[in-house]
């Protein structure tokens, strides 16, 4: 168990051991080595955390590979700050770890010939900036101290902002703040709910604060060093979490910088964002808000799972509509992010691995759709839809690749985009807090994508050839490079293969999410036996089981 | 190897066509027209083949069941969801092989064959020739698995499949310069976004089934569809009995009496039918029965049969309980069994359904309870038929989803006529029939389905009248017919659905196949005639090949003479579709009506009484139709003198297509034969009786119609007559080149009903579809796009994006940090506080011209700030101990 831990911790930090090395090259004469040091270490990463994949014991529910180590202890003034360096995965993360390292050397690779590289110079800086993200996105998904977790959270910002800021497109300063201002208004707020919950349960850990609640399902509501503890507390402290995560998604209607992110960014960075950044939000709504709020999570599922239905339905039609490819590309992040966020609030297995699938496949599908859109503006320098047509004419694999992504952003069973949306239906139909009527307005998603991704298939592929300008349209070709082909074979590869056997995937996260229903459930059930009608009888049944978790300890 | 062992050919059946596809999809370009047309013709006749062994197989009287057949152990499942609340979601890759996949399998892979064969001379020289053959056998690969599939998933899987290869061939020559090129991609996507509606039944569908049933398998390994069938070939029960489904315990339990005595019998000898239960068989009875082959059903069925029943789980040959489903607890079978168990309850009643993990009995009555849904079966029953049937009407494309069909017409004809006439389309009859017994317990259902076949079949046939184009004619007639299958599922008439599904699979084929060889002739002729002008008339020819349309009835004529075999071909083809006597049409025609009529007369339910006459009303007139629009399209074509040059020199087609053809017109006129009725003399003195119904009931535990009905001397007569009628209505109007091609080319040209002032009004609805299009349109596309663009437009951007974030909320953030950053001045605070007010008045305007430089700056005061807030917000808060 202690190697496994080690494993985790070397996962987490080769990102950065490579950002490291990275530091000793010359940025003017040693690009090359620079690029490959990178595209190493991502690589290296992605291996080591195959070789936790095939240590993970799918059976275990809660975390393994745990390595924890007290790292901040100070007394001041009679107060004790204690932190930890507790790392571990479950199912859910080690879901999302495999997508981090999985998407990262597909992202620098892409890289390799970006125009916008050579253009703008300081490509040690931009590769520099692809570790410090990888680092901080899988501390994310491995941390389960809570204020290391908002450390790396914030930490994502950082490369992010940069990538956009400086290699970006037109209006990329203006994104980049928003982009940043935006999150880091949300994350302000799970801040000061982080510390209400340090202050409630003594600690940041998030295995001690679940069984906490485990023990005490109405922990929020009646704390003692509270002076007016209230009903109110639990859902305050629930929304400070869910609005940060909320954002990150973005779930409707906080999705207005994501457009503006996503269009600005420059390949990579759209990748990157869409493949794995946007994960941390729905990540964040499993690992916290419902973990820690399992009765405000059933109390909220409903209201919940509308904004996710709408951003289905809105996402969509939206992106109908747009000109620019790559902004059209984006809006269907927020319908595709829609459905995870169903399949998250319905609460139940179905639903929740449905939608932790679904974070993988969306970062497969988007990701692939955003770097075939990058392909294209390497050579046609706009984002502009009109600017494209009969692309599949001069490129018939690339054109095959480009329908096969579609299919799969559209959800074509048989694919893997299908076996994530199905199952988060599923999901929602058998749940105990939503029902018939979120199911049948998520599935007419299913209709709204095939209108969104055939009209732009159609625009941009099919149709008379337009070429870029100054170009000859009888001899112009895309020319792939090796590294754009590269890129899109991993991509391919899987979403054959989730489509057709996702089993595996589905065993990961398997007894992680069953564990976590059952005890949403079982909280959910010992308050609403304690509490049937919302009266004062609440205090009295709350007194005793203080008394007993006292007793306990 | 055994006989029994070809059911076990179904994974190759699909393989096969998928290994031709993937050699063209790869090597297309370089192997040549002649590799290319061999790769995808003998994958195509291989799967063929194997479907033959299958069906041989199936058709043997010893066998009287289908298998349920896991594929290779490298598919270990599919989709699989362990759950707490005993709901496991287990949906895997498997197949199911019966009586109605084996029909379907021979349609698919025969049909299949002969326009992959017609295609090689068909396509000849087009430059995406290998690609067109591998997207051919790939529909064929996602037909089969849609047909073959144990699962309303996997038959989803195909079902997706055979929309995006109808999506990828109508839209086959997207490339073609200019507008047409354009309307070809716009024919694809339609028919993908329609289909689409359809699939958002199929879903909703699949999820209602799943939370019904606990699965979404059609059948569970082992268990019998038809226990009346059964029984009744194992001497159980009389074939009286089983035709009023007398099969239930009572009756099993006379037989298992006397079967205890000889069941030590068979049990010691029988090679390796213990474990791995490939085959059971009875001597006695005569009965083999094929199992599963494979693991992973077994094991878990196998679990809960110990613990339910105890002994008869691995009995080497069929006991009275594996005939009657009986060592299965209700929740280890398929949906369909589950919902005839739960049927037979009253309200209130309760059995046993399942036993969890921990040995506790789970008891279940007739309510279907699931998160906050609550209903009783029945009312279940209703919404799930109602979206399977929003499926079948999307890719049967039926009422109110036919508008794509006509529009597919822009591919290819071989496509036209395998995809959109033949097979694809018939995947939503299929559907229907494959859930034969949800319909048998939902009258309402079954209305519904009923009503929205005939209506169908009417409005298709009337559009079909007043068309001009030789394959949209044909399409609306596939929409029209295809309505008479859908309208006999709704009449309970299953068997007479799948009889005319396949009877109207060999005569359209034929039909499109023989629109395609005159299209072919006449852009043939119409290339000789440019060739031989000299260059005067060189402009003049350039204008007309601008306007020349070779699918133009009006500018055919007389080709009866330049292509014989076409003609007769596609005379045999009309007289089947007419339904007249002898010729296949008329056999599956007269079956469905009969079976309406006695729906409608000996029925109980009211609405089945309302259905059956309305059906059969509705679907004689339809007939009439048919016969009179095809007669017109006969006139049209083939007779009077040449409308046009081009019909002047069409040459007859080459062999490879004409073979296909006269090979179709051979069925055409046979087929029907296969289930010529008791008393239909003198068939009956060369053909079993029904034998195409008693192939089909071992898969169909709820023939409700039909069964075994005579002959109807009366129906057949006025069936008949209403056709010969029809056509001598169509020949005193048309004979006699009277649609005649106007001065000013084909668009001239009009149909004598024009001229008429009683019927002109309608021909112009009919030639504009009833205004469907334009309908839809109006309501749904033009507010769809309407719609978005307010959406993307209007309220995410001006008003949300840019209204109330970039100017309400910056203004109010830029305030409250003025308002900060002079009392708070204290500190690192102010570090921080001042990094976001700088942001933000850098946000505000200068962003444009900002050097990267300081960009660094700020993210780095930034990200100290975010360390200087926490660390200073958590200092004071935090509690001691811990």
């Amino acid at each position: 168990m202690e190697n496994a831990g080690l494993l985790t911790t070397a996962v987490l930090f080769l990102p950065l051991v490579g950002l490291t090395v990275l530091l000793f090259l010359n940025g003017k004469t040693q690009v090359e080595n620079i690029k490959w040091t990178t595209f190493g270490f991502t690589i290296l990463t992605f291996l080591a955390s195959l070789v936790m994949w095939a240590n993970f014991d799918t059976s275990v529910a809660g975390l393994q590979m745990v390595h924890q180590w007290e790292w901040l202890n100070i007394q001041v003034g009679g107060n004790t700050i204690t932190s930890t360096y507790y790392v571990g995965v479950d199912g859910l993360s080690m879901l999302l770890v495999l997508l981090t390292t999985f998407i990262m050397p597909i992202a620098v690779l892409a890289s390799f010939s970006m125009h916008v590289l050579e253009e703008r110079g300081r490509q040690k800086l931009y590769y520099g900036f692809l570790l410090l993200l990888e680092w901080a996105m899988l501390g994310v998904f491995m941390i389960q101290d809570l204020i290391i977790f908002y450390v790396f959270w914030e930490v994502t910002l950082v490369p992010m902002y940069f990538l956009i800021g400086i290699w970006g497109a037109e209006r990329r300063v203006y994104a980049a703040v928003k982009f940043f201002l935006y999150t880091m208004a949300g994350s302000i707020l799970m801040l000061i709910a982080i510390l209400y919950v340090a202050n409630v349960t003594g600690t940041f850990l998030l295995p001690e604060i679940i069984a906490q609640v485990q023990a005490n399902p109405n922990i929020w509501n009646e704390w003692s060093g509270a002076a007016s503890a209230s009903n109110v507390t639990g859902a305050l402290l629930f929304f400070g979490f869910f609005v940060a995560f909320a954002i990150k998604v973005p779930i409707f209607p906080f999705h207005s910088w994501l457009p503006d992110a996503h269009v600005q960014a420059p390949t990579t960075g759209s990748v990157i964002l869409a493949g794995v950044l946007l994960k941390m939000g729905t990540y964040g709504l499993v690992r916290f808000n419902l973990s820690m709020f399992p009765e405000q999570s059933v109390q909220y599922a409903g209201f919940i799972a509308l904004l996710g239905v709408i951003g289905i339905i809105y996402g969509a039609w939206v992106s109908y509509a747009q000109t620019d490819v790559k902004k059209l590309v984006a809006y269907t992040s927020i319908s595709h992010l829609g459905f995870v966020v169903v399949g998250i609030f319905a609460l139940n297995s179905q639903g929740i691995q449905g939608a932790t699938l679904q974070m993988v496949n969306h970062g497969i599908s988007t990701g692939g759709l955003f770097l075939i859109v990058g392909i294209m503006y390497e050579r046609y320098h706009t984002k502009a839809m009109d600017a494209y047509g009969g692309i599949w004419r001069i490129a018939p694999a690339f054109g095959a690749v480009a329908l096969i992504v579609s299919l799969s952003s559209m959800g074509l069973p048989g694919l893997n985009g299908f076996i994530g949306e199905f199952t988060i239906l599923l999901g929602s139909l058998g749940s105990n807090y939503l029902g018939f009527f979120f199911t049948l307005f998520a599935t007419l998603g299913v209709i709204m994508a095939a209108v969104y991704i055939l009209y732009m298939f159609q625009h941009v592929f099919m149709g008379e050839l337009k070429v870029p300008h100054g170009e000859d349209a009888g001899t112009f070709s895309l020319n792939l490079k090796w590294n754009e082909v590269a890129v899109l074979i991993p991509i391919i590869v899987l979403i054959f293969w989730i489509g057709v056997q996702p089993g595996g995937f589905f065993d990961i996260m398997s007894a992680s999410t069953n564990e976590l229903v059952s005890h949403v459930e079982t909280a959910h059930t010992e308050v609403m036996d304690a509490n049937p009608v919302e009266t004062n009888a609440e205090f009295a049944y709350v007194g005793e089981t203080v008394v007993t978790s006292d007793a306990a300890e | 190897m055994h006989m029994d062992s070809y059911a076990n050919l179904i994974p190759l059946v699909i393989l096969v066509p998928a290994i031709g596809a993937l050699i063209n999809l790869v090597l297309g370009h370089k192997l040549g027209e002649r590799i290319s047309g061999l790769v995808g013709v003998t994958a195509s006749v291989l799967a063929f083949i194997f479907s033959v062994l299958i069906f041989a197989y199936l058709n043997d009287p010893a066998v009287v069941t289908g298998a349920v057949i896991n594929p290779v152990a490298f598919f270990d499942g599919w989709i699989r969801i362990g759950s707490e609340a005993g709901f496991n979601v287990s949906i895997p890759w498997q197949f199911r092989v019966d009586t109605i996949t084996a029909v379907m399998l021979l349609v698919v892979t025969g049909i299949g064959s002969l326009i992959h064969i017609y295609s090689i001379g068909y396509m000849h020289g087009d430059p995406k020739y290998g690609r067109f053959f591998a997207f051919l056998n790939m529909f064929l690969m996602f037909m089969l698995i849609l047909v073959s599939g144990n699962n309303f998933l996997m038959m989803f899987v195909g079902w997706e499949g055979v929309g995006l290869m109808s999506y990828l061939l109508i839209g086959f020559w997207w490339e073609k310069s200019g507008p047409v090129g354009w309307k070809n991609s716009d024919a694809g996507r339609k028919a993908m976004i329609a289909n689409r509606v359809g699939d958002f039944g199929i879903i909703m569908a699949s999820i209602l089934i799943f939370w019904t049933f606990g699965t979404l398998d059609y059948y569970s390994p082992g268990e019998v569809a038809n226990s009346c069938y059964v029984l009744e070939h194992a001497g159980a029960i009389s074939e009286l009995q089983a035709e009023h489904g007398e099969c239930d315990m009572e009756a099993v339990n006379a037989f298992a009496a006397g079967e205890a005595g000889h069941s030590e019998e068979g049990d010691a000898t029988e090679e390796g039918g213990e474990t791995e239960g490939s085959e059971h068989s009875d001597a006695n009875a005569g009965i083999v029965l094929v199992q599963h082959t494979e693991e992973t059903g077994e094991a878990e069925h196998g679990e809960g049969e110990a613990t339910a029943e105890g002994e008869h789980a691995a009995a080497p040959h069929m006991t009275a309980e594996e005939m009657t489903n009986a060592n299965f607890l209700p929740a280890q079978m398929g949906a369909f069994n589950q919902l005839a168990t739960l049927m037979q309850l009253d309200e209130g009643e309760e059995i046993l359904w399942n036993v969890d993990a921990s040995g506790n009995a789970i008891m279940r009555g007739r309510e279907v309870d699931f998160g906050p849904f609550s209903a009783d079966i029945s009312a279940m029953l209703f919404l799930i038929i109602f979206f399977l049937l929003l499926g079948a009407t999307g890719k049967s494309a039926q009422i109110p989803l036919f508008v794509w069909l006509p529009d597919a017409m822009a591919g290819p004809t071989p496509v036209s006529a395998l995809m959109h006439a033949a097979t694809m389309v018939t995947a939503g009859v299929y559907l229907l029939v494959r859930s034969n017994v949800f319909l048998a317990y939902s009258p309402e259902g079954r209305f519904l389905i009923a009503i929205i076949g005939a209506s169908t079949a009417l409005m298709a046939g009337i559009i079909a009248m007043g068309q001009w184009d030789i394959k949209r004619v044909l399409a609306f007639s596939t929409v029209s017919q295809l309505g008479f299958m859908v309208a006999a599922v709704g009449v309970g008439a299953y068997v007479a659905a799948i009889f005319h599904l396949a009877t109207h699979a060999v005569f359209k084929a034929l039909l499109f196949l023989g629109s395609g060889s005159v299209i072919h002739g006449v852009e043939h002729g119409h290339h000789h005639v440019h060739e031989h002008h000299g260059h005067d008339d060189h402009h003049d020819d350039h204008h007309d090949e601008h306007e020349f349309d070779p699918q133009d009835m009006r500018n055919m004529g007389g080709l009866r003479r330049r292509m014989p075999i076409t003609f007769l071909t596609y005379l045999a083809g009309t007289f089947a579709l007419s339904g007249l006597p002898i010729f296949a049409g008329f056999w599956s025609k007269d079956e469905i009506l009969l079976d309406a009529l006695v729906h409608g007369s000996e029925s109980t339910h009211p609405l089945d009484q309302l259905a059956g006459f309305l059906v059969f009303f509705i679907l004689l007139i339809a007939a009439a139709f048919t016969a009179f629009y095809m007669w017109r399209q006969i006139q049209m074509v083939f007779y009077g003198d040449p409308r046009s040059e081009a019909a002047a020199h069409a040459p007859e087609s080459v062999a490879s297509m004409t073979v296909p053809l006269i090979i179709l017109a051979i069925g055409a006129t046979f087929v029907g034969l296969i289930n010529v009725p008791g008393g239909a003399w003198p068939f009956t003195l060369f053909y079993k009786e029904h034998e195409f119904t008693h192939f089909l009931e071992a898969s169909m535990p709820s023939i409700t119609t039909g069964h075994v009905l005579s002959f109807n001397w009366l129906v057949a007569g006025i069936a008949t007559l209403f056709a010969f009628l029809a056509i001598f209505v169509a020949h005193s109007i048309y004979a006699g080149n009277k649609a005649v091609r106007g001065e000013h080319g084909a668009e001239d040209g009009r149909d004598p009903l024009q001229d008429q002032a009683s019927t002109s009004q309608l021909f112009v609805a009919a030639s504009r579809r009833l205004y469907w299009d334009d309908f839809y349109f109006a309501t749904v596309v033009r507010p769809y796009q309407r719609i978005a663009a307010f959406l993307a437009n209007v309220v995410d951007w001006n008003f949300w994006h840019d209204y109330v974030h970039d100017k309400v909320i910056k203004r109010g953030y830029d305030a409250i940090s003025g308002l900060l950053a002079n009392p708070l001045d204290i500190g690192l605070i102010d570090g921080a506080v001042n990094g976001i007010g700088r942001l933000v008045s850098y946000f505000s305007g200068r962003f444009r011209t900002i050097q990267t430089g300081y960009v660094r700056t700020y993210a780095v005061v930034l990200l100290l700030g975010v360390v200087a807030v926490i660390v200073l917000m958590v200092l004071p808060l935090i509690p001691t101990g811990s």
